[in-house]
C-alpha cells in the first residue's frame, strides 16, 4: 500500500446489497468519516431513498414517522450521535416498540490496540444500559450480519444497532 | 392573540383525512387537540419527545405523500430541535402543515419564557430555511378565513400562530392525562394507513 492510503476491507456496496435484500426504502442519516464512501453509492441508487438529517436526534423520530407510514427505513449514524440521540432512542425508538435497524459508525474502534477515544469506549455500554442488541461489521464477510439485525429487530419490535468498525473503502 | 383550543376547533375543521401529530400544549386533554378532533385513529400525540414531533411528521409526509399531514408543534418544541426546519426543507414535502403554537413560555413547566421570546421569528427562520411558504397569525377570525386556502397550497408550510398562554402550574401526576399515549397511537395510526 502507498502511504497514507487505508486497505479496502469493507465496501458500500456489501452494506447497500443487505440493505436492498431486506426491503429497505429509506435511509436516515448524517454522514460520518466510516460511512462516508457510501454517500455517492446511495444517491445514485433509486432503490433507496436518502433522508439527510442536521443532528442525528432526528433521525429515529423521522425513522419512526416513515415506519408508521409503512416505510422501512434504517438511520445512519456515528456512534457519537448515539450519544446525542438518546432521548429520541428512548421516546421514539424503544417505547414505540419500532423495528429499527441503526447502522453506526463505530469511531475509535480497534480490535488491535487500546481503544483511546471516549466515543469508542462508552459505545456499547451505552447499548447495554438501554437493552439494544448489536452486531459488528468490519469486513465485506460480516456484512450478512445486518440481515440478521434486521430479522431481530421485526421479531422483537426494538431497534437493534449494526456498529460498523472500520471506515469503507472504495 | 388566539385561544389555544380555538385555533385546534379551526384546524380540525378544515383537516379533511390528514394525519394530525401533536405535542405539549396543543394536544393537551382539557383545552388542546384532544377535545375537538373528529377522526382519532388519525391523530398522534408524540409527548415528551423533546422537540422531535416535526421531524416524526416529516417522516410520515415521505412515507405517504398523497394524504396531508399537520403538525401542530409548540414554540419551545421547535427551539429544541431548530434543525427540523433545515431538515424538513432540505427533502420538501408538499403535504406538510407546520403549525407552531406560540405562546412564548414553557406552559407545561410552570410558565418560563422560552430562550428568545420576544425576539425570534418562526415565521422568518422558516422562509430562511426554505419552506415553501410561511405565515403569522395573532387573530383567530384571520386564521379561520385562511387556513382552507392554505391546505390548498404547496408545502412545506409553517403557520405560525400567537396563542394566549394557559400554564399549568400543578403537579404532574395530578394533571388530566391523555386518553392515548404514543405507544398505542402509533399501531392505530399505522394500521388506519395500511388498510
Amino acid at each position: 500500500m502507498e502511504h497514507g492510503q487505508v486497505e479496502a476491507i469493507l465496501h458500500p456496496q456489501a452494506i447497500i446489497s443487505e440493505l436492498k435484500k431486506n426491503n429497505v426504502t429509506h435511509v436516515v442519516w448524517l454522514p460520518d468519516s466510516e460511512t462516508n464512501f457510501m454517500y455517492q453509492q446511495l444517491m445514485e441508487d433509486p432503490a433507496l431513498e436518502l433522508v439527510p438529517v442536521s443532528r442525528e436526534g432526528e433521525t429515529m423520530a423521522i425513522a419512526a414517522g416513515l415506519w408508521v407510514g409503512g416505510k422501512r427505513p434504517v438511520a445512519l449514524i456515528q456512534n457519537t450521535g448515539i450519544f446525542e440521540s438518546g432521548d429520541s432512542i428512548r421516546g421514539l425508538g424503544l417505547d414505540v416498540d419500532q423495528p429499527l435497524v441503526m447502522l453506526v459508525g463505530y469511531r475509535g474502534w480497534d480490535r488491535h490496540g487500546i481503544t483511546r477515544d471516549s466515543a469508542a469506549k462508552f459505545t456499547e455500554h451505552i447499548l447495554h444500559a438501554w437493552g439494544i442488541s448489536y452486531y459488528l461489521v468490519e469486513t465485506d464477510n460480516d456484512a450478512s450480519r445486518i440481515s440478521l439485525a434486521m430479522e431481530e429487530a421485526e421479531r422483537t419490535c426494538k431497534p437493534v444497532a449494526v456498529l460498523v468498525g472500520t471506515e469503507f473503502g472504495t | 392573540m388566539i385561544k389555544n383550543l380555538d385555533a385546534c376547533r379551526v384546524i380540525e375543521e378544515n383537516r379533511g383525512d390528514a394525519v394530525v401529530v401533536t405535542t405539549m400544549g396543543a394536544g393537551n386533554p382539557r383545552f388542546g387537540w384532544p377535545v375537538v378532533s373528529h377522526n382519532e385513529e388519525l391523530d398522534i400525540p408524540v409527548g415528551g419527545a423533546m422537540g422531535k414531533a416535526s421531524s416524526f411528521a416529516l417522516g410520515l409526509a415521505l412515507a405517504k405523500p398523497e394524504r396531508k399531514v399537520i403538525i401542530l408543534d409548540g414554540d419551545g418544541s421547535l427551539v429544541m430541535n431548530l434543525g427540523t426546519l433545515t431538515t424538513i426543507s432540505e427533502r420538501s414535502p408538499s403535504n406538510l402543515y407546520h403549525f407552531v403554537f406560540e405562546n412564548g413560555c414553557y406552559a407545561v413547566t410552570g410558565g418560563q419564557p422560552i430562550p428568545g421570546e420576544g425576539k425570534l421569528s418562526f415565521k422568518d427562520m422558516a422562509s430562511g430555511a426554505g419552506y415553501a411558504a410561511a405565515y403569522d397569525f395573532d387573530d383567530l377570525e384571520d386564521l379561520a378565513s385562511n387556513v382552507g386556502r392554505i391546505f390548498n397550497e404547496k408545502g412545506p408550510i409553517l403557520v405560525n400562530l400567537k396563542i394566549t398562554p394557559e400554564i399549568e402550574n400543578i403537579p404532574i401526576h395530578l394533571r388530566e392525562r391523555p386518553t392515548r399515549n404514543t405507544r398505542s397511537a402509533v399501531q392505530e395510526v399505522r394500521r388506519a394507513l395500511s388498510s
